[in-house]
């Protein structure tokens, strides 16, 4: 990695997988993956690169440990939800509630049920992130 | 649950197992169980350079003290010593960071964190640690609780102290048998790889223990530990015993807790793992999963040997690749980074003469640090071209080009390499036998 800034790893964002997936990622998109998403060091720039190249959220059916707080703590959303890979098509529209887990598959007229990110989250989520919630404490 | 433990635990005296007592002691709690999440007082926080360096700019706009500098230790061994401009930034970023908040535990390019961290006496049995490095899983082998953690997070630890954690389930992984000759703690671990997978511990403990890990060196515990985090674990930890104590002495000072599961404490999977015929095993591209029996791979043409890192790179590993490498040349087709985890580490080679039987062999020696491993700097990888690795990690272009590939193997499997140009069983090397 030679730059930490948002916008360039953007651009590299998934490529080792699909070097399209920058510029197919719709703004506001949901990412579903398959098991142990995330896999790997601690470095932040995974959940941000993801968050800088339009992802809203990523629903799972599991995420690795280190990601799955170092994307909470940027505030991008991350549902963990066992089954979701085979119930979700490409395209689909998708509308997600955090607190519930709740995963409502419009386009199919389904719902799927994740593991809700816990209370306390939540919250640092709303205040904008881990940095943010913590200045609020200070 | 056994109706033993059902009895206990209604008689509220339920077990608990060594990582659950070390979070419930950080947590001011008499008990924890697995999927709680408590709020853990943090003993040592480590930073290492790069990952480090994102942190401070964050933490100075507080415009608060940390929590406790002398809770604090900096590293420089990613960027030892930089090789681009962005890297000297980083490297700028720690120094002022260190200067501006009084951080007098401050290692510059003395070696890797995961090896200065035990080796100068951070690491305590029954303490919580969490480094901005994914592999400060290692410290578990000193009967620690430690875990990676991100950037931002480390904010909050320099600001509170504390840290929200899930108590994790606990693996316990029983390894009986008597290790082959040239059979090291590194084959050990990747077997246990090859049965769980990246993620057969997601979120959980990995407690390590039987007689293999009992009569295990503290360099082969570190290593089994260092690569917790590769089967997705939270943490790796072994019970504090005799070699613990004996690795502790003129380490470490002040009072630490000598914790031990209960006998009933409740693990969520047992692995049995008899290493008594174990072969030397090697993690084939692009994952440290992907196992084969050094059988399967032999003859695979070799580019680059790199025997260092903190998985690979201490004493007992050089002295293992010495033993194979002595008295002959590597192969002309290769090239072998020779890279000490430390300083310590370095100095005792040279006492050793091991230095001598790598230049003489014709290795490439380098100053303790991280090396090629995370792509950084010192070694990396071109297109196409195939490296045999004592490190943890062979994601795609990690160590450089994404068209190149990694074999991960033991610091013996990976002299075998450099000495044949291609993968080789160790055993079949003179001083391998």
């Amino acid at each position: 990695m030679t730059s930490f800034k948002p916008a360039d790893l953007a651009k590299i964002c998934m490529r080792d997988i699909d070097p399209e997936f920058p510029q197919r990622m719709a703004p506001g998109g949901f990412v579903v993956a398959g098991k142990n998403f995330g896999c790997g060091s601690s470095r932040e720039g995974a959940p941000i690169s993801l968050k800088a190249a339009g992802v809203q959220a990523i629903v799972a059916e599991e995420f690795a440990r280190i990601f799955y707080r170092n994307a909470l703590n940027v505030c991008l959303p991350v549902i963990e939800c066992p089954g979701v890979v085979s119930a979700i098509d490409l395209g689909d529209e998708l509308e997600i509630a955090l607190s519930s887990g709740t995963i409502r598959n419009i386009s199919k007229g389904s719902v799927i049920q994740g593991v809700p990110i816990p209370g306390f989250l939540l919250e640092m989520m709303r205040a904008g992130g881990l940095i943010a919630f913590l200045k609020q404490q200070l | 649950m056994n109706i033993a433990q059902q009895a206990r635990q209604q008689e509220g005296r339920e077990e608990m197992t060594l990582v659950e007592k070390i979070l419930a002691r950080a947590a001011g709690r008499e008990k924890v169980r697995p999927g709680e999440i408590v709020y853990a007082n943090v003993d040592v926080a480590m930073t290492q350079d790069i990952l480090g360096a994102l942190a401070f700019p964050a933490f100075r706009e507080l415009g608060i003290p940390v929590w406790d500098r002398d809770k604090i230790v900096m590293i420089i061994d990613h960027c030892a010593p930089p090789s681009t401009l962005l890297q000297a930034g980083y490297v700028v970023e720690n120094i002022r960071f260190a200067e501006d908040y009084g951080i007098r535990h401050f290692y510059k390019m003395q070696g890797v964190c995961h090896q200065i961290l035990p080796e100068e006496g951070f690491v305590k049995p029954g303490a919580v640690i969490v480094g901005t490095d994914s592999h400060t899983t290692t410290y578990g082998a000193l009967g620690a609780f430690s875990t990676g953690i991100g950037s931002t997070e480390m904010v909050w630890v320099f600001a509170k102290g504390n840290l929200w954690l899930r108590v994790p389930e606990t693996i316990r992984v029983e390894i009986n048998g008597q290790l082959p000759p040239v059979v090291m703690a590194k084959d050990v671990m990747l077997k246990i790889l090859s049965l769980i997978g990246t993620n057969g511990a997601n979120y959980k403990a990995l407690e390590y223990g039987g007689q293999t890990v009992q009569n295990m060196s503290m360099d082969g515990r570190l290593t089994l530990c260092n690569m917790a985090v590769e089967a997705g674990a939270k943490n790796g930890i072994v019970e504090v015993d005799e070699i613990t104590r004996s690795y502790l002495k003129n380490r470490a000072q002040g009072e630490m807790e000598l914790l031990k599961s209960d006998p009933d404490a409740n693990y969520s999977r047992v692995l049995q793992l008899d290493v008594n015929n174990l072969d030397p095993q090697v993690a084939c591209p692009h994952s440290p999963a992907n196992v084969a029996p050094i059988g399967e791979v032999i003859g695979q043409k070799v580019d680059q040997v790199l025997i260092g890192t903190c998985t690979g790179g201490r004493l007992e590993d050089f002295r293992m690749a010495a033993r194979l490498i002595q008295g002959k040349r590597i192969s002309r087709n290769v090239r072998c980074l020779i890279i000490p985890a430390s300083a310590r580490i370095y100095l005792r080679m040279l006492e050793e003469g091991l230095l001598k039987v790598f230049a003489e062999a014709g290795c490439v020696i380098s100053n303790p640090q991280c090396g090629p491993c995370g792509g950084i700097s010192h070694g990396l990888l071109g297109d196409g071209e195939v490296c045999v690795s004592t490190s943890n990690r062979n994601f795609m272009g990690r160590m450089g080009s994404t068209k190149a590939k990694v074999y991960l193997a033991s610091p013996a499997t990976a002299a075998a390499a450099a000495v044949a140009g291609v993968l080789t069983d160790p055993r079949e090397i003179e001083g391998g036998r």
